[in-house]
């Protein structure tokens, strides 16, 4: 089981980016109708998203949440020996976004930089590699970027995802501390449901043609995509999330000796509000315990947990808090950590 | 088993001002609906602790089939 504690590293700040486009669900109605739109977006929860206008990337959203991040901690760029950038949204196939980033960002050649390309569970998994390199003694500071321009992965006429994905970047700062105590993580991995969430063109196995540019219509219900558009089986993944989560809490909760309900915080994926808010309540939290950013910024993928803690937890992470991190998507990849903050500091968010 | 499947799909779709029955073609609710779906797994998970993936859900065609399968995998718990 890939179960993980360490010891004496943690966040010290983290920074968020978002477009300044702002998407009213409510008013989104080109290919659907206005009622079409009230009754998903009053199920759903999710009242505004940003769009990253045309030529801006996650790179750029991460970009400005870091710049943002090392000044107002005043981090001197020589110490950041580590760079990952998660994102399913790269700027290239080749060569990986984290060294593009190494250089705009002015940080040394020797730096190791590399991307880590999960989806909705990646952030943890991330925090999980971060804090295992952290742990030894080589690296002074790490910089972990997570980026997705989700709004163009999905088509625009499939009401199943139209209005669920927007675009956001983030930043953390992490470093060894011994105020930081113990973490613990649950990594997990199911690829006999790969067809869950997937874009099935445009990679290897189906390279990019006519045929999978073309749009089509999908289902009875008149959705249209490509095969290079990503879809999603709604049902089955909430069946998912309703199988696998509890028991992963559980998981870690014996493995860490936590009591999982005195934990400050429960920050889980923001996938959509009726899912999460049917899973807060089928494991008993109080919602005062459960921050949300659904409403303002919609599924952000990777990015949902991060931008939950920058948009709702400002100010409140300055003394020793204890949060569940919690990951699930695509893959399907789902990870759960127990981790610590204590004087992790949060910067305004940035519109760009 | 049945009346609290009857309620709860009931409660689920938000039907009102009606019976429904065993012999009903669901999703041919005019309350049937993706985001109907989505609040009958949440039922299905609260009321009797299972799930109905989309393979064998889409087998089935009347409110009996559901109570047949709901029976069955309440059984086998």
């Amino acid at each position: 089981m890939a179960l993980l504690k360490f010891n004496n590293v943690g966040i010290a700040g983290m920074a968020a980016c978002v477009p300044e486009n702002t998407i009213v669900n409510y008013h989104y109605t080109s290919n659907f109708s206005a009622a079409e739109a009230k009754e998903i977006t009053d199920k759903t929860g999710i009242l505004e998203r940003r769009f990253a206008l045309p030529g801006v990337t996650s790179s750029d959203l991460c970009f400005a949440a870091a710049e943002k991040l090392i000044a107002d901690l005043h981090i001197d760029k020589t110490e950041i020996d580590l760079l990952i950038f998660v994102s399913q949204t790269p700027d290239y196939r080749m060569p990986a976004t984290s060294i593009l980033l190494q250089n705009r960002l002015g940080l040394s050649m020797q730096t190791m930089a590399f991307d880590l390309t999960l989806g909705c569970s990646a952030f943890v998994y991330a925090l999980s590699v971060v804090y295992s390199l952290m742990e030894k003694s080589g690296f002074r500071k790490a910089l972990l970027l997570d980026g997705e321009t989700r709004s163009r992965v999905y088509s625009a006429k499939d009401r199943k995802t139209a209005f669920l994905f927007g675009d956001g970047g983030v930043a953390a700062i992490i470093e060894r501390g011994e105020h930081f105590g113990e973490s613990f993580f649950s990594l997990n991995a199911d690829g006999s449901r790969e067809d869950l969430i997937k874009v099935k063109a445009g990679g290897y196995r189906y390279p990019s043609s006519a045929e999978t540019v073309a749009e089509k219509v999908i289902d009875e219900h008149g959705n249209i995509r490509s095969d290079e558009h990503g879809y999603m089986e709604g049902a089955d993944v909430f069946n998912f999330v309703l199988r696998e989560i509890p028991p992963d809490i559980k998981r870690l909760e014996a493995f860490s000796g936590i009591s999982f309900s005195t934990l400050d915080y429960y920050l889980f994926h923001q996938a959509n509000d009726y899912m999460n808010g049917y899973l807060a309540k089928k494991l008993k939290l109080p919602v005062e315990k459960v921050p949300s950013c659904i409403a303002r910024f919609g599924n952000t993928s990777s990015v949902s947990i991060p931008l939950t803690i920058v948009s709702q937890l400002q100010g409140k992470l300055a003394e020793k808090k204890r949060a569940m991190l919690c990951g699930f998507g695509v893959g399907m990849s789902w990870a759960t950590a127990f981790i610590n903050f204590d004087q992790c500091f949060i910067s305004d968010i940035v519109e760009i | 088993m049945k009346e609290k499947l009857l309620s709860a799909l009931t409660e689920a779709l938000q039907i009102e001002g009606r019976e429904i029955a065993l012999e009903d073609v669901f999703r041919d609710y005019e309350e049937w609906d993706s985001l109907g779906r989505l609040s009958l797994i949440a039922a299905l998970d609260e009321e009797f602790g299972l799930q109905i993936e989309d393979k064998e859900f889409e087998q089935l065609i009347t409110v009996g089939d559901l109570l047949t399968v709901v029976e069955k995998k309440a059984t086998n718990q």
